[in-house]
């Protein structure tokens, strides 16, 4: 066994000591011995309500967008459609109260177009998950490199990888995503249309998103690569790629995952963002940032149709945000926050 | 154990929780808003001004009339300014040789005698057209008017490269080959070098135009035919404070934020048979959200939009349920419409663009358009009904707004067949991003066509560089905008006004083209050709018919809706009615107030 398993196992058990006191000590002290980083930090995290409820709802979340087709089709309702008959012509708003909520229409119509809110919400959780997560994951891992990179090697790998992050953060990401959406040819890898511009804002805001982790996992890296194990690694005569994947890597995990899980909601909140400003998805594809765009002209005489699509924004990044804490909580409960 | 701790993150989940708690009361709050207010004031009633004049007899001298606006003129310079709003408003401060009569509906279009005393003497060839100046007509300075500032104020339209933005139909008219370089490089000492107009005398001014052309007199009617006095000329600024002619003069302009006019002692009323001039003052506000406009003016803050452009879609219901009294639904003259480029596979083919116009769902495009009331009434042919010769509904070879005004799946299906694309094809719909109401066109569109096999995507692009991004044809065809979604309206009431640069294949311009469809037809351009020389009203009119079946039969556009307003009239305003000499919009000239304050 490698030194930094030891190390969190032995400044988690007088916190773990203290906890299982009351179901009695010897327990406790077998407790100890036998359970594994991960196995704490899962207790820890299943006592704490709040992270546990919002990884619930998280998890809810990915099985909607998952199986969008199915539940639009137990209601029996899908993104496109029209439905005019249910708007008033006078004034383009749904006919029946609150934004024309019904059993057909759980969530009520679009105005104008008559579309279902409820398929369109469920459809519009696919673009909204699907952006945070795979910007998170291409912000992570450009990241978790560079950085490792630019902390283990120092020197001018350190200064130029440094100076590149310090660039990124200090460019002004949405309006260089909105200048390159715009200029973005219509179908590109074979690609075409919604998905160009899902892949690109994928991308760019993984691109921008990368020096965040990349400045912690370099810090990380800084103070790990002079403990004692990884001078015991080299000493043993392990080359620098084991040091950095098999020695550095694995105590960065927890950092990592943290980062990751807060990350994505920022993510999903980029994408309404550029959805907001019509540069995210094209229509007629569902997008939580579109719908709020399009209420503005109804917030009005239709506050419904403003209210669902911020309220499922709202529940989303909460419930990413309650997660995370709860994560970064359980793996690194002396974190200085 | 992380229960007690909250965590910076943590605050700022908070903070989020507050804002959006605080968004859902406002939104409740906005929903519930109501004042009974409608009962008590003076309102005409729906439709009350509409093509007919409201409590004229109402209308009091004095008092402050109280513009609102979202949008500022392009200029108030009159060579300069294209809003059709600045054309009716500046009428105030500027009078035209000949104007349109202040009449409600089809007869503002007509023109009468303002600066001259009768509308032109026409020579028998159509090429020559005299007018006598009135007297007692002056500057805000006192001095008469004379012909030559006439002339100087026609010829301020040959200086683009200074005074570019208004409308150059005096030049294409009078100096088609575009001899003239314009005042400002006249080599002449009185900086009258142009030889298409003489001013004999102070009193006379003779047009002599290459080519007969049967709607001069509209062109000189517009406000860009203004007279502009030369030692007033302040070239790219003029706009900022134009010399005024009419019955008020500038009293501040802060542009973006206000405007004010007062009184013009110095003009007098048995010189001018057009203007009443019954206030005082008239002030001008502008806003940046129209949201907040249309509240002030349901409010009572201001008497009228002075962009008459309809209400936002929220002031529009909110007024509709509680003021209807104060609102009237005018035919705009505008037609919002697809157009098919020819350049753009296979729009070449006229079968695939019949495959559209029979696929659209037209019930569908009026509605994402605003209704029949804010929207208007499916567009069935591309001439305005203000324009004379236009039929309306009555002319409606496709059937939209008969048997297929839900699409005709069928009929479509054939027409691709016919087209040789049975499966269907792939195009693009380019559509202004700052129009809603167009984009949601699109999406309906984009929703029928699905159904008889065209796939079709939504390009969305800057609104702002419309002249650059589908004024190119190059642009055009590069991009594969098979299907193009805009508006039109006429700047003259006549199909020359509206559709000259739409059809004749002259206006086929490498930029700023708005010949989209790239019509390039024998007969139209012939029609047109005859329709210039022709100086009979009735036979004018025929040929305006004609030109508008020839281009319907070639199947270039999906007209979607003969386009109508909601507009807001104050309670307070009196003598008020619309004109389609100004597309639908109130006549700003001879508003008055009820109460004067």
């Amino acid at each position: 066994m490698t030194a930094p398993l030891h190390e969190p196992t032995a400044e988690a058990a007088p916190n773990a000591a203290e906890e299982a006191a009351v179901a009695g000590a010897e327990e406790a002290k077998q407790a100890v011995q036998g359970r594994s980083l991960g196995r704490i930090a899962w207790e820890r995290l299943k006592r704490d309500k709040l992270a546990l409820t919002g990884g619930i709802v998280v998890l809810v979340l990915i099985a909607i967008a998952l199986l969008a087709p199915v539940i639009t089709g137990l209601v029996g309702q899908d993104p496109e459609t029209r439905h005019e008959d249910l708007i008033d012509p006078l004034f383009g708003t749904p006919t029946g109260s609150l934004g024309g909520i019904s059993g057909d229409h759980l969530f009520g119509v679009e105005p104008v177009s008559g579309r279902d809110i409820f398929a369109r919400i469920v459809y519009g959780a696919q673009i909204s998950l699907l952006v945070g997560f795979l910007s998170a994951i291409v912000a992570v891992i450009l990241g978790t490199v560079l950085g490792i990179l630019a902390g283990f090697f120092g020197g001018w790998v350190d200064s130029f990888i440094s100076r590149v992050m310090d660039g990124l953060l200090a460019f002004p990401q949405l309006l260089f995503i909105i200048a390159l959406v715009s200029v973005m040819p219509n179908s590109m890898l074979g690609l075409e249309g919604t998905s160009v511009r899902v892949f690109v804002m994928i991308l760019v805001i993984g691109f921008f998103g990368w020096p965040y982790v990349g400045r912690v996992v370099r810090g990380q890296t800084l103070s790990l690569r002079e403990r004692e194990y990884v001078e015991a690694a080299r000493s043993l005569g392990a080359g620098r790629f084991y040091i950095l994947f098999k020695e550095l890597l694995p105590n960065l995990v927890a950092p990592i995952i943290v980062y990751t899980t807060m990350m994505i909601p920022t993510n999903i909140l980029t994408e309404a963002a550029l959805s907001f400003l019509g540069v995210g998805v094209k229509p007629p594809t569902a997008s939580w940032g579109q719908m709020l765009s399009s209420a503005i002209d109804y917030y009005d005489s239709d506050p419904m149709y403003m209210v669902i699509p911020g309220v499922a924004i709202f529940i989303t990044v909460l419930a990413f945000n309650l997660f995370g804490d709860g994560v970064r909580d359980a793996l690194d409960p002396k974190g200085s926050r | 154990m992380t229960t007690q701790r909250t965590s910076g993150r943590r605050k700022q989940a908070m903070a989020a929780a507050a804002v959006v708690a605080a968004l859902l009361t406002t939104a409740a709050c906005g929903g519930g808003g109501n004042d009974n207010e409608g009962s008590k004031d003076g309102a005409a009633g729906f439709n009350a001004a509409n093509n007919k004049v409201a409590q004229a007899s109402l209308a009091k001298k004095g008092g402050t009339l109280k513009f609102a606006g979202a949008q500022d003129a392009d200029s108030w310079d009159t060579t300069r300014g294209y809003y059709g709003f600045m054309w009716n408003f500046a009428r105030y401060y500027s009078r035209q040789l000949v104007t349109n009569k202040t009449e409600p509906g089809a007869a503002g279009a007509e023109i009468t005698p303002d600066l001259a005393t009768s509308t032109a003497k026409i020579s028998p060839d159509g090429k020559t057209y005299t007018y006598t100046l009135r007297d007692g007509i002056t500057w805000e300075d006192g001095k008469p008017i004379t012909s030559k500032d006439i002339k100087y104020g026609i010829e301020r339209v040959w200086a683009q490269d200074v005074l570019s933005g208004g409308p150059v139909y005096l030049k294409d008219m009078l100096d088609p080959k575009g001899e003239y370089q314009g005042p400002y490089k006249d080599k002449s000492a009185d900086k009258l070098g142009l030889k298409a107009i003489e001013t004999p005398d102070d009193k006379t001014i003779v047009f002599k135009l290459p080519q007969a052309n049967s709607d001069f007199e509209e062109v000189l009617a517009l406000v860009s035919a203004s007279p502009v006095r030369q030692d007033k000329d302040t070239k790219s600024k003029y706009g900022l404070r134009p010399f005024s002619s009419g019955p008020y003069k500038f009293e501040s302009y802060d542009p973006g934020k206000s405007l004010t006019l007062v009184r013009n002692t110095e003009w007098k009323q048995d010189s001018d048979p057009v203007r009443k001039a019954y206030p005082d003052k008239i002030t001008v506000n502008f806003f940046t959200n129209a949201n907040d406009l249309d509240q002030r003016l349901i409010k009572g803050d201001f008497h009228l939009d002075i962009n008459q452009t309809g209400m936002s879609p929220q002031g529009r219901t909110a007024a509709l349920k509680q003021h209807k009294g104060n609102l009237d639904n005018p035919v705009s003259g505008y037609i919002r419409y697809a157009v098919f480029p020819q350049s753009v596979k296979p729009f070449d083919n006229i079968e695939c663009r019949k495959a559209v116009i029979y696929g659209a769902d037209h019930v569908s495009l009026q509605t994402a358009r605003g209704g029949p009331v804010a929207g208007g009434d499916i567009g069935t042919n591309m001439l305005p009904p203000s324009v004379p010769g236009a039929e309306g509904q009555k002319y409606d070879p496709y059937e939209l707004a008969g048997a297929d005004k839900n699409g005709n799946v069928a009929k479509a299906k054939e027409a691709l067949k016919a087209c040789g694309q049975p499966n269907g094809f792939k195009t693009t719909i380019a559509v202004r991003n700052n129009k809603p109401a167009e984009v949601a066109t699109a999406e309906s569109l984009q929703a029928s066509l699905k159904k008889v096999g065209i796939t079709a995507d939504i390009e969305q692009y800057d609104g702002s560089q419309t002249t650059g991004i589908i004024g190119s044809p190059a642009n055009v065809k590069k991009k594969g905008f098979g299907i193009i979604i805009m508006g039109w309206g006429p700047d003259f009431p006549t199909v020359q006004g509206f559709g000259l640069p739409l059809w004749d294949s002259k206006y086929i311009l490498d930029s700023g083209n708005s010949n989209y469809a790239l019509i390039n037809d024998k007969a139209i351009d012939g029609l047109f050709d005859s329709y210039v020389k022709e100086l009979d009203d009735a036979k004018k009119t025929q040929i305006a018919t004609d030109i508008n079946h020839k281009v319907m039969e070639g199947g270039y556009y999906l007209p979607f809706v003969f386009e109508k307003f909601i507009n807001w009239r104050s309670s307070d305003l009196a003598n008020v009615y619309t004109t389609d000499g100004y597309s639908g919009m109130y006549d700003f000239i001879n508003l008055g107030l009820k109460s004067p304050k």
